[in-house]
């Protein structure tokens, strides 16, 4: 192949998988709002809900407070932005993704991080209490989720001498006696609490409340309407894709495209839909039968998450 | 068993254990942690049941029964009666806050990792290079005995110790005699059992679990 078809190539790819995360990721909403319905004895919206209410959102006017900076404007703009690049140079439908050298696990966490951080920026810029309160709250713990998603990252490096996610999932593929080490069981359970405290999901987050005083994610998104609403909704609902996607491909790493082709492409596209569906509905069912934590009992859940990464970081150095 | 499932197995049983130890510090409901001790003795016995299948050794698969049944159903199910029977069954105010604790889990992890590299370095077997978790086991169990104010919390504490030491002998010397696991498991038991005792009394003179009470002696 040439070159200007392997670029061609790679571009393909990052649109498929970048398609599949935001439509995908809003139908995984839907899909999480059904189950819950049907687990409370109520029929729910249907499952591509999620997809008319951005659409809606998309055609309405755009409104900013008056006191508002340009802080405001741009948080859901990359919010989403960063979600792309995620979602472009992240191993989920292949394991030889375009920019994969580039995707290191620490960087891809930390360009998702940076999406939040600027809607909580965005958020804090009105100057109004509730938008305050939400950012402080999660920012708090986003911080404290931090050393614990670190470490986590590090336990799973260092079987595999690299933090590069696509070896990672390569490693997986081929060796499939290392995802059962215990090291990478202990860090991916200590993952999985982080995504829940990252996308504000139970028993962290409430994400379906109407109490102001104890939002953490929504009190951040009261004063955002119209347009910049749906791009949050979409920037939401892929940084939910995109880390539930990094996780079941860790965990579970059959299917994914591990040779260029568009058959196996399509297959690792459909593989990913069909595992991070049931990682959603998982979490949908767990959260049926959870109540929300108290705030100050958050830092003992993510302690927790910290020491199941500690935890797995020195079994991988001493099982080496 | 062949090779590389023998050693998978091994990590993740051991990692088990010490996962459980873990989870004591960590869940404030005594019936979780409960809970948490019988996965654990259920993970121990796996253990020995593992060292004697790869060892062709009966007696070691006898003793993974008896660790099995002991560790795993009758020790949680006399410790679960115990808790039932306090409605109050939460350890609300542990001396170091569940946060710290968990910290200071991680710590003594560390700790126990390096404490054990000597004995390690003298057996070069996969079971040899998992000493460290029973060690860890062992300080976790330490440190609740400490710093947990419940007698339901402090038994545990005192089974985790038990724990720790048993995975430690199953992984550095292959299994001890029968004579001494069944002895060692008798004595647990029976200091389950009397403790059990001494907590019924305790409910039933005082009405709280609490040993932060018990400062003065009374006629």
């Amino acid at each position: 192949m040439t070159g200007f078809q392997n670029v061609v190539a790679a571009g393909l790819v990052a649109g498929a998988q970048i398609v599949t995360v935001s439509v995908g990721g809003l139908l995984l909403v839907g899909v999480m709002r059904k189950v819950r319905s049907h687990l409370e004895g109520r029929v729910g919206p249907p499952i591509h809900q999620p997809l008319l209410d951005v659409r809606k959102l998309f055609t309405k006017q755009r409104m900013h407070p008056e006191q508002a900076s340009w802080v405001f404007g741009a948080g859901p703009v990359v919010l989403v932005a960063t979600a792309v690049v995620v979602a472009a140079i992240s191993p989920l439908a292949t394991t030889r993704p375009p920019l994969g050298r580039s995707a290191d696990f620490f960087a891809i966490v930390f360009v998702l991080l940076l999406g939040s951080v600027s809607l909580a920026l965005g958020a804090l810029d009105t100057g109004t209490p509730f938008g305050g309160m939400g950012s402080s709250r999660a920012m708090t713990i986003g911080a404290l989720a931090e050393p614990a998603l670190l470490v986590a990252i590090l336990a799973m490096s260092i079987p595999a001498h690299t933090s590069n996610l696509p070896v990672l999932v390569r490693m997986g593929l081929a060796h499939p006696e290392m995802i059962a080490s215990p090291a990478r069981i202990l860090a991916l359970g200590s993952f999985v609490v982080i995504i829940l405290a990252e996308s504000g999901r139970l028993p962290i987050d409430n994400p379906s409340t109407h109490l102001e005083l104890t939002m953490i994610h929504e009190a951040m998104l009261l004063e955002y309407a119209g347009p910049d609403l749906g791009l949050v909704t979409l920037g939401e609902s892929m940084r939910l894709t995109l880390l539930l996607g990094l996780l079941v491909n860790l965990l579970v790493p059959w299917g994914v495209a591990d040779r260029p082709g568009a058959v196996s492409i399509v297959i690792g596209l459909g593989a990913l839909a069909g595992k991070v569906a049931l990682a959603g509905i998982a979490i949908a069912t767990f959260e049926v039968f959870t109540a929300k934590l108290r705030l100050f009992r958050v830092p003992e859940l993510l302690a927790g998450g910290f020491v199941l990464a500690v935890l797995g970081a020195v079994t991988a150095l001493v099982v080496r | 068993m062949n090779g590389p499932a023998y050693a998978s197995t091994l990590e993740l049983m051991s990692g088990v254990i010490l996962v459980c130890a873990v989870v004591t510090l960590w869940r404030r409901s005594l019936s979780a942690v409960v809970k948490a001790l019988a996965i654990q003795g259920f993970a121990l016995g796996a253990v020995a049941l593992i060292l004697g299948i790869r060892q062709h050794d009966a007696v070691l698969i006898v003793v993974a029964c008896l660790v099995m049944a002991s560790k795993g159903v009758v020790i949680p199910t006399l410790l679960g009666r115990v808790v039932a029977s306090d409605p109050s069954s939460r350890e609300a105010t542990p001396i170091v806050n569940v946060p710290a604790s968990l910290v200071g889990a991680a710590a003594l992890t560390f700790l126990a990792y390096g404490a054990t590299q000597p004995v390690v370095a003298l057996i070069p077997t996969t079971a040899g290079r998992l000493v460290p978790l029973g060690f860890a086991t062992l300080l976790i169990g330490f440190f609740s005995m400490v710093v947990r104010r419940k007698a339901i919390s402090q038994i545990v504490g005192l089974l985790l110790v038990d724990n720790g030491i048993a995975l430690v002998a199953f992984l550095a010397t292959a299994g001890v005699p029968l004579l001494v696991e069944l002895g060692a498991s008798l004595d647990v038991l029976l200091a389950v059992v009397v403790l059990r005792v001494l907590a019924a009394q305790m409910w039933s003179k005082f009405g709280v679990l609490d040993l932060d009470q018990l400062r003065e002696l009374r006629d």
